[in-house]
């Protein structure tokens, strides 16, 4: 236990006499939060709507009012056909049309399902996605309302005429994604490293030679980013509540939880490649790219997931950012509890089990 | 005592180690002396149970470096060839942290590295990686102390190290051979022999000679001749081309010849001096291990 | 500027921070002269070297190197000298030719002429058969020897040696030294150092330098005679036994 302590004690000498190291690690997520919080401003307001409503009965007006009593919503007019919607599009005086189906009431009661279609303009593609997926949340909504209070289930189909980018697209929806990033680079990029220095300056020679036993080494290497991983996740979740004005709709608790669960997942990986790999040049670009590429262009922080080809689909599920980013989602945008997650708690605890396992069957006791 | 038995070690094709066997007695200093790439790092590095070696063995005080290395590692005080310690830590806080590794305190074993460890200790707070050479290996050499090892290994301790820093290293080596403990030395310089018990002279994974210094500068037989004349290198091309001279190479400011036993001084110093070298003085010497070296590599 | 002195250089001082590494040297070399520059670790060695190879700039003092000054021409410099050490000479991972090749398009010469040089060279050395070997497949000892060819390949007025011998066996430490002998009746100097006192024997010059000062400097022999010692060796520990200074 003593050497265990002595040797985290060292661990943490190395980070903190590594002055712009530790200024990179612990500014970057401030950095980054501020970055795609303010600078990359997703957000859409003042949204000039019309509507053409040819059923005019009491549900479109309820999902009408609705939308006008958004924030993000301008409500212009009531047109009355397809001639006119296009018109203003093409003149770029309004952003987006909702258009209700004939007999939209009766259609709900009868046949438990009505259309409703999203016109957006479709010249700023992102714009319109943003504006598209609004629209879709407060129909989702007022969808949920209406479950609770009936015991039939009604399904409004909604026809978005640009299908492009489903997700629900906003500032803060980037903190999960930063939150993943940021855990990621720190356990697994950093711990790596730091083995594989040790390995690199010619210690772990030392090392190998000492009683020490390697596992003890490779623990107390992780216990330091673990702790930075702490620090950095609460100036993640104190930035986008008290910046970015996201509260944390579900559990704290979970979300801490969850998080934690990640950071190990990380630390195994770290720790993976430090046992497969002998210089920091190597431990760098498999982390770069292995883990952070993947982990930016396939965990749908950037790109929707539902958006990509098949084949990345696939991939991206063995991408560990996807699950933690899309858990943290749900607990922390989305507000939903522990029962919502439990395919991506097991998915992460699966590849937490696979990790260390595949670790420990490579940890050495000698020079390779 | 060390007991080596076959050891074999391969790279790829290169070998390193050619099925070395030789023995090391309790409380001797051994030294492996050859040039870089002979084997010698490879050699410590199993002997210090963090290589395993392809074929054979090596027992160390009767516990085998390849099964039972975790009892080897508590009696053993390795120095790897580069210095090994954190560069970002103090002089201070990289003994200290060794100290705890083997579960020990600076304290305990205090008395052992006391005569190195005083000289750096005015710098006690100065991190590693500002200290040169001497001081280096001094820290280093504290640090494979610390847990008062029975069994010291040494690679190359003293390469880059200058004429001064060598010796009193040699010294401290000594005074620890004093204390009991055996060591394990390997350098590339020759004239560190002489400091030496025993020896093993080392050449492409093999030992090419093991014995005391003296022995094997006993066993030499050339004939061996010193001389020096006014152009040291004019003379080094015309010694060479004297029918009865076998070799000839620079000595500091000698050149050591091997010559056929019939050749008398006389007559080369007669030869030198048609040559034109009105100063020459040509004496019969003792070889030094480094002479006797290059004998044992020149004919295989 | 004398025409005989390649290498010139008065009160050449080297301050980091409060520690002088390099204390006011003044010395010169001559054209063709083999000169050890010896000193224990820490001595000051290494930062005059980089300071007359034009890679570090000196605090004050003065000097010229190959006939330029070292504070204004070092860029002139660098194409007149060449450089070896023990640590990096080579491209391990390219092919004898291509090492050959590579440090003479540095120094820009022309191709036609490195062609030549280049068979020349292997066949002197001969290597001819390891034309296509990668470097680091070659054993220490040609690495070595290699090197300094290559080092020299531009025929540089100036080669400086960082001990260029470490580690190498005894014999070839020996036909390495020889190599610099030939060197130097080509009229290239050779500026060396080394922790072997043998080799300091082999130098028609040698300083001392303790603590950032040149404490000594002649001929071995007189040198040996003046501190009434046997051997270089002995002449070295006499010396550097009077530091003082804190290894840096």
């Amino acid at each position: 236990m003593k050497q265990f302590l002595a040797f985290v004690k060292k661990e943490f000498y190395h980070i903190l006499r590594d002055g712009r190291t530790m200024l990179i690690l612990l500014g970057m997520p401030i950095v980054q939060i501020l970055l795609f919080g303010f600078a990359i401003n997703m957000e859409v307001q003042n949204i000039r709507t019309v509507i053409f409503d040819p059923a005019q009965d009491a549900i479109t007006t309820q999902i009408s009012r609705r939308i006008a009593a958004n924030r993000y919503f301008n409500m212009n007019k009531y047109v009355s056909s397809f001639d006119e919607i296009n018109r203003l599009l093409q003149q770029g005086e309004i952003d987006v049309a909702i258009v209700y189906e004939q007999n939209f009431n009766e259609n709900l009661i009868h046949t438990k399902k009505a259309q409703l279609q999203i016109i957006t303009d479709a010249s700023n593609p992102n714009t319109g996605t943003i504006v598209a997926n609004y629209v879709m949340a407060i129909i989702g909504d007022y969808q949920k309302e209406m479950l609770r209070t009936n015991s039939i289930p009604y399904q409004i189909n909604i026809e978005n005429k640009l299908l492009y980018n489903p997700e629900m697209r906003s500032a803060y929806t980037f903190v999960p994604g930063i939150m993943g990033l940021v855990l990621l680079v720190i356990c697994a990029i950093m711990t790596s490293i730091s083995i594989v220095r040790e390995k690199e300056r010619g210690t772990m020679e030392v090392l190998l030679a000492s009683p020490l036993k390697s596992w003890t080494v490779l623990i107390s290497k992780t216990i330091p980013y673990l702790t930075l991983s702490f620090v950095n996740l609460i100036t993640i979740l104190l930035l986008s509540v008290y910046i970015l004005n996201v509260p944390i709709q579900g559990s704290l608790v979970l979300l801490i939880f969850i998080s934690v669960l990640f950071i190990f997942l990380a630390l195994s990986l770290g720790l993976l490649i430090s046992t497969a790999v002998d210089t920091q040049v190597v431990a760098v670009l498999i982390s770069g790219i292995g883990l952070m590429m993947p982990a930016l262009i396939l965990s749908g922080m950037i790109f929707p997931i539902e958006n990509m080809p098949l084949p990345l689909q696939w991939a991206s599920s063995i991408v560990p950012a996807r699950w933690y980013i899309s858990a943290v989602k749900k607990v922390m945008i989305e507000g939903l509890g522990v029962a919502h997650i439990i395919k991506e708690l097991s998915v992460i605890i699966g590849m937490i089990i696979f990790l260390i396992g595949a670790s420990i069957a490579n940890i050495k006791n000698r020079l390779a | 005592m060390i007991l080596v038995k076959n050891l074999h070690k391969t790279y790829g094709k290169v070998t390193a180690l050619n099925n070395l066997s030789f023995t090391v007695n309790d409380g001797e200093i051994f030294g492996v002396i050859g040039p870089d790439g002979s084997g010698k790092t490879s050699l410590f590095r199993i002997l210090a149970s963090v290589l395993l070696p392809n074929s054979g063995s090596a027992e160390m005080n009767g516990l085998s470096v390849s099964k039972d290395f975790k009892k080897i590692r508590n009696i053993i005080g390795y120095m790897p060839g580069r210095f090994s310690l954190y560069q970002d830590l103090s002089v201070e806080e990289n003994l200290k942290f060794f100290a705890t590794i083997f579960s020990t305190t600076i304290e305990e074993n205090y008395h052992l590295i006391k005569d190195i460890y005083q000289q750096i200790e005015p710098f006690k707070k100065r991190r590693a990686g500002a200290l040169s050479g001497g001081m280096k290996q001094k820290l280093a050499l504290s640090c494979a102390l610390i847990h008062k090892p029975e069994v010291l290994i040494l690679d190359e301790p003293t390469t880059g190290v200058d004429p001064v820093s060598r010796k009193e290293f040699w010294d401290m080596l000594k005074r620890l051979k004093s204390e009991g403990i055996t060591i394990l030395v390997s350098t590339a310089y020759m004239d560190e022999a002489g400091l030496c018990d025993r020896i093993a002279l080392m050449r492409e994974g093999n030992f090419i000679a093991t014995d005391t210094p003296q022995n094997i500068i006993n066993s030499y037989n050339e004939t061996l001749l010193a001389v020096q004349t006014e152009n040291m290198s004019a003379s080094l091309s015309d010694l060479r081309n004297h029918p009865k001279v076998k070799t000839c190479f620079a000595f500091g400011n000698q050149h050591h010849i091997t010559v056929h036993a019939d050749l008398s001084i006389s007559d080369l110093q007669h030869y030198l001096n048609e040559k034109g070298y009105s100063t020459v003085e040509i004496k019969a010497i003792e070889p030094t291990v480094e002479d006797c070296f290059m004998a044992l590599t020149n004919n295989p | 500027m004398n025409e005989n002195k390649v290498i010139e250089v008065s009160k050449l001082t080297k301050k980091f921070g409060n520690f002088t590494a390099v204390d006011h040297i003044s010395f010169d070399v001559r054209k063709g002269e083999i000169f050890g520059f010896l000193g224990a670790n820490g001595a000051g060695k290494t930062t005059a070297m980089q300071m007359l190879c034009g890679i570090s700039k000196p605090t004050s003092g003065k000097g010229t190197v190959a006939g330029f000054d070292i504070l204004k021409e070092n860029e002139k410099i660098k194409h007149n000298i060449g450089y070896m050490s023990q640590k990096f000479s080579l491209y391990e991972d390219l092919k004898v030719w291509e090492n050959i090749r590579l440090f003479g398009g540095i120094y820009g010469m022309k191709e036609n002429e490195i062609n030549e040089k280049t068979d020349e060279l292997l066949y002197r050395l001969k290597f001819e058969k390891e034309r296509d070997t990668m470097v680091k497949s070659l054993p220490l000892g040609w690495k070595q020897k290699l090197a300094f060819s290559v080092a020299i390949f531009h025929t540089p007025q100036i080669v400086f040696l960082d001990e260029p011998t470490g580690g190498v066996d005894p014999a070839m430490r020996r036909q390495f030294w020889e190599m610099i002998y030939e060197a130097s009746d080509q009229g290239i100097t050779v500026f060396v150092t080394t922790h072997y006192m043998d080799e300091a024997e082999y130098c028609n010059r040698v300083s001392i330098m303790v603590d950032g000062r040149i404490d000594a400097l002649d001929t071995p022999i007189n040198l040996k005679e003046m501190y009434l010692a046997q051997s270089m060796d002995e002449v070295f520990r006499k010396l550097a036994r009077k530091a003082t200074r804190v290894e840096n």
